[in-house]
């Protein structure tokens, strides 16, 4: 054992820093014996190195037209995954596409998840009417297929990647509302929230500090697998024109770009497809993984 | 006559902290006799019955030089050999009844289950040997209990619902993990005496797994103290009074009594090589 | 004037659209640095009183007073530095993912108190465990550690009074033992007052000075701790109440 996993491992940690350092690290090992999980982890590590170094991976421009390479297929010289009806590089264009898939993905983690989180740790902890106005305007988002909710609101805002992950947004907060309640209410009863309740804490200190931390693991899961779903969906948007707008190469834009070619130039539709499916694929494996590690009924064991 | 010898039963769990040895080398036999296993949480008590019905989940790992239960031999058997054993010939009665009843099945539905699927006998006669089950364990109104849901039933109604349901098949042996541990203080007295009445009517073997030993000396013939996954002494339960073991003096040492002196009580100073 | 005093309490719930009267006009009084215990069987309304005291359960009738004064809903701060409970399962009671450290210091942030580290480092002490366990989670300490960082915890802000619900019915006999010693030792020191509750007869006689007895919710018989000891009660279930702990006698 080396020094640092000692010092990860020291059953009398000195610090904040280092009990929490050494609880992850537990979590980490529990992890690494899960085989599915560290595929999982796998493609999403791929997927964001990919993203980061885009320009060195990528053999070609990814815009630039080039139209006497136009519809090669694959494993040409050059073009290992062929070209598209403009002469452009699929691969070049779903490795830069990765960059968009990316960026999405973490606006949306960075949005729907914490205002799910909040409202649904507010209606459960305080319950009542509170609770009922919050709740039923969470079923009102949730009565909307997802798609049709984000098109509506792509065609009230306009086109564009912003405005596709806004809408993505709003209409994927609703189920982390839900679980984070299903979780407070399991969580409000317990002594250990009667005892900071008895130290004279205020609501806001106990939700932000005491019932939150307990709603997040199963929140972190939730997002992991719903991921998929939002690659789906901003592909989907991307598909019907309303997400990204071209040139840029995003994944769904690129699916519905080859579908007029899809029976003589398959390679076109499919190589995106594939990588979306890869995609989601980690994320779903990681969620599922990390479902194990983080499961607050099993981590207490 | 030996209806169950274990020999050298190890127990070990693989975790992410390293091997955990939960039962360290336990050998021990019994006859048609009330055995007691004594010890704190910890010790090893509960892996030990756990073990006998092969009922422990991975990561955990059972070994033993030898574990045979009236001729068969429990390590070799295949798992729907187990299967078979497990409620005709050992039964199982755990601490909560909340946990071991289904929540959304009749009590009487549940008695009936074991007989109408695998004795397959009529569901008149399963009804009749329910309510005998259910009269053999005291229960005064017993068509009312057949028809109520676990939730309705309180604590010591619900454990004796539970006995009642191990007894049906008329197993060989009977294993009671803290069996009255989740009940109040009358109540626990009339669950131990028809536990009693039952294992000398019907010549059962019974191990009789608590953390409280003045309760399992009253209730037993034969104690086994556990430490930290090891049997520390062996005694009859007559004899627990001299007992030699420094830990089964700390353990009876420091219970507090009624009309005793205010003073500190007694701590239990662990010995390291008690664990050795 | 007795520091705690209760007067006819009510506490009925709604459970399933039906009533559950869980205390029916119970009194008593609690001196100040007496230590008093309720026993009772499970549902016969013991921690009840304890809750509804704290506020965790609804006062349908009568009325709580401490020092005179009825107690205000909300119980807010000041409330909270008079009374503090241990709770039963010591492994309910702690947060399972903040560390000691943090459970320990809450109190200190919400009243604004200054000194965290020294007085984390003291609270540890006090109780008998070491300083090194500070930085530790709930689970990497057994039942009775954590036991300790609750009873830690409860006194942080320095309370007169403490509520202790069967504060060592999860706790092994030996552990049970050092819990127990541990309570009447800081009770000797900081003068506290204790409104105990336990289905355990015998460790109720060995920590309390009055004792009342309660079934379904009412109070049944109140006993000094000699009464007890000489089994002179007057009622029946207070008598089939010590027949059933007969076993925890001064002989054995």
């Amino acid at each position: 054992m080396s020094t640092l996993t000692t010092w990860l491992r020291d059953p009398n940690p000195a610090s904040r820093m280092q009990s929490r350092l050494g609880q992850s690290y537990l979590s980490w090992l529990r992890l690494r014996r899960n085989t599915l999980a560290m595929i999982g982890l796998g493609i999403t590590l791929a997927l964001v190195l990919m993203a980061v170094f885009a320009p060195y991976l990528a053999p070609h421009d990814p815009i630039t037209q080039e139209l006497s390479r136009r519809l090669l297929p694959p494993l040409t010289p050059g073009n290992i995954l062929g070209t598209d009806d403009f002469g452009r590089d699929i691969l070049s264009r779903i490795i830069w596409g990765s960059r968009i898939t990316l960026y999405i993905v973490l606006l949306v983690i960075l949005t729907a998840p914490v205002a799910g989180l909040l409202i649904g740790t507010i209606a459960g902890y305080f319950g009542g009417w509170v609770d009922t106005i919050l709740m039923r305007i969470t079923d009102i988002f949730l009565a909307f297929p997802k798609l049709i909710l984000a098109l509506a609101l792509v065609a009230v805002l306009g086109p564009g990647m912003e405005n596709a992950v806004l809408a993505i947004a709003l209409t994927s907060w609703p189920p982390y509302a839900r679980v984070a309640r299903a979780e407070t209410l399991t969580v409000r009863s317990s002594d250990y929230i009667a005892a900071v309740k008895l130290q004279g804490a205020g609501s806001a200190r106990i939700i932000w500090g005491h019932i939150m931390p307990m709603c997040l693991p199963s929140v972190i899961i939730r997002v992991t697998l719903d991921m998929a779903g939002v690659i789906l969906t901003a592909a989907g948007l991307g598909f019907l024109g309303l997400g990204v707008q071209p040139p840029l190469p995003e994944w769904g834009l690129m699916i519905s770009a080859g579908r007029k070619f899809l029976f003589e130039q398959w390679w076109v539709a499919t190589m995106p497809g594939l990588a979306i499916f890869i995609v989601s694929l980690g994320f779903n494996l990681l969620g599922d993984g990390l479902r194990d590690v983080l499961d607050p009924k099993s981590a207490s064991k | 006559m030996t209806l169950l010898s274990v020999k050298n039963l190890r127990v070990t769990f693989d975790t992410e902290a390293g091997l955990v040895q939960a039962v360290r080398g336990v050998s021990f036999h019994l006859g048609r006799e009330r055995l007691g296993i004594v010890g704190e949480s910890g010790s090893g008590k509960t892996m030990t019955g756990r073990s006998v019905l092969r009922l422990i989940r991975p990561p955990g790992k059972i070994e033993a030089d030898e574990m045979v239960f009236d001729g068969i031999d429990l390590m070799r058997a295949s798992e729907p050999q187990m299967r078979a054993l497990r409620g005709p010939r050992i039964a199982m009665v755990m601490q909560d009844p909340k946990y071991s009843l289904n929540p959304v099945m009749r009590v009487g539905a549940q008695l009936m289950e074991g007989l109408r699927q695998r004795d397959r006998v009529s569901k008149a006669e399963a009804h009749a040997k329910a309510i005998q089950a259910l009269e053999a364990v005291q229960i005064r109104d017993p068509e009312r209990v057949m028809e109520a849901y676990p939730h309705e039933l309180s604590g010591g109604m619900g454990q004796r619902v539970m006995i009642a349901m191990m007894l049906i098949p008329n197993p060989d042996l009977l294993i009671a993990d803290e069996p009255t541990s989740a009940l109040d203080v009358t109540v626990q007295a009339e669950v131990l005496s028809i536990l009693d009445n039952l294992v000398k009517t019907r010549g059962m073997g019974l191990i009789f797994i608590s953390h409280d030993l003045r309760l399992v000396a009253r209730f037993c013939d034969r104690v086994l103290v556990m430490y930290k996954g090891r049997i520390v002494e062996e005694l009859a339960a007559k004899d627990l009074m001299n007992a030699k073991h420094p830990y089964t003096q700390g353990l009876l040492n420091c219970l507090p009594r009624i009309g005793g002196n205010r003073e500190a009580l007694p701590s239990l100073d662990r010995d390291a090589s008690w664990a050795l | 004037m007795a520091l705690i005093e209760i007067e006819n309490l009510s506490v009925t719930f709604i459970a399933n659209h039906r009533e559950v009267r869980a205390v029916q006009d119970v009194s008593l009084s609690v001196e100040a640095r007496e230590s008093f215990g309720l026993v009772g069987e499970s549902g016969s309304g013991k921690s009840t009183i304890l809750r509804a005291i704290c506020g965790l359960a609804p006062v349908t009738g009568g009325q709580i007073r401490i020092e005179g004064k009825p107690i205000p809903t909300p119980r807010g701060k000041g409330f909270a530095r008079k009374v503090q409970m241990v709770f039963q399962d010591p492994y309910a009671s702690l947060h399972p993912r903040h560390t000691i450290d943090r459970t320990l210091s809450e109190p200190l942030a919400i009243h604004g108190l200054k000194g965290t580290d020294q007085r984390i480092m003291q609270a540890l002490t006090d109780v008998g465990l070491p300083t090194s366990f500070r930085f530790r989670y709930p689970h990497q300490l057994s039942g009775g550690q954590r036991q300790r960082v609750a009873i830690a915890r409860a006194l942080m802000l320095e309370p007169e009074i403490l509520l202790l619900d069967e504060p060592t019915s999860a706790l092994d006999a030996s552990v049970q033992a050092e819990t127990l010693n541990l309570l009447s030792r800081l009770r000797a020191e900081r003068g506290l007052t204790f409104l105990m509750v336990s289905h355990d007869l015998a460790v109720i006689d060995h920590m309390c000075d009055r004792i009342l007895v309660m079934q379904h919710g009412r109070a049944v018989e109140e006993l000094s701790r000699d009464a007890l000891a000489s089994a002179s009660m007057t009622t029946d279930y207070a008598r089939s109440l010590f027949a059933a702990s007969a076993d925890r006698m001064l002989d054995g």
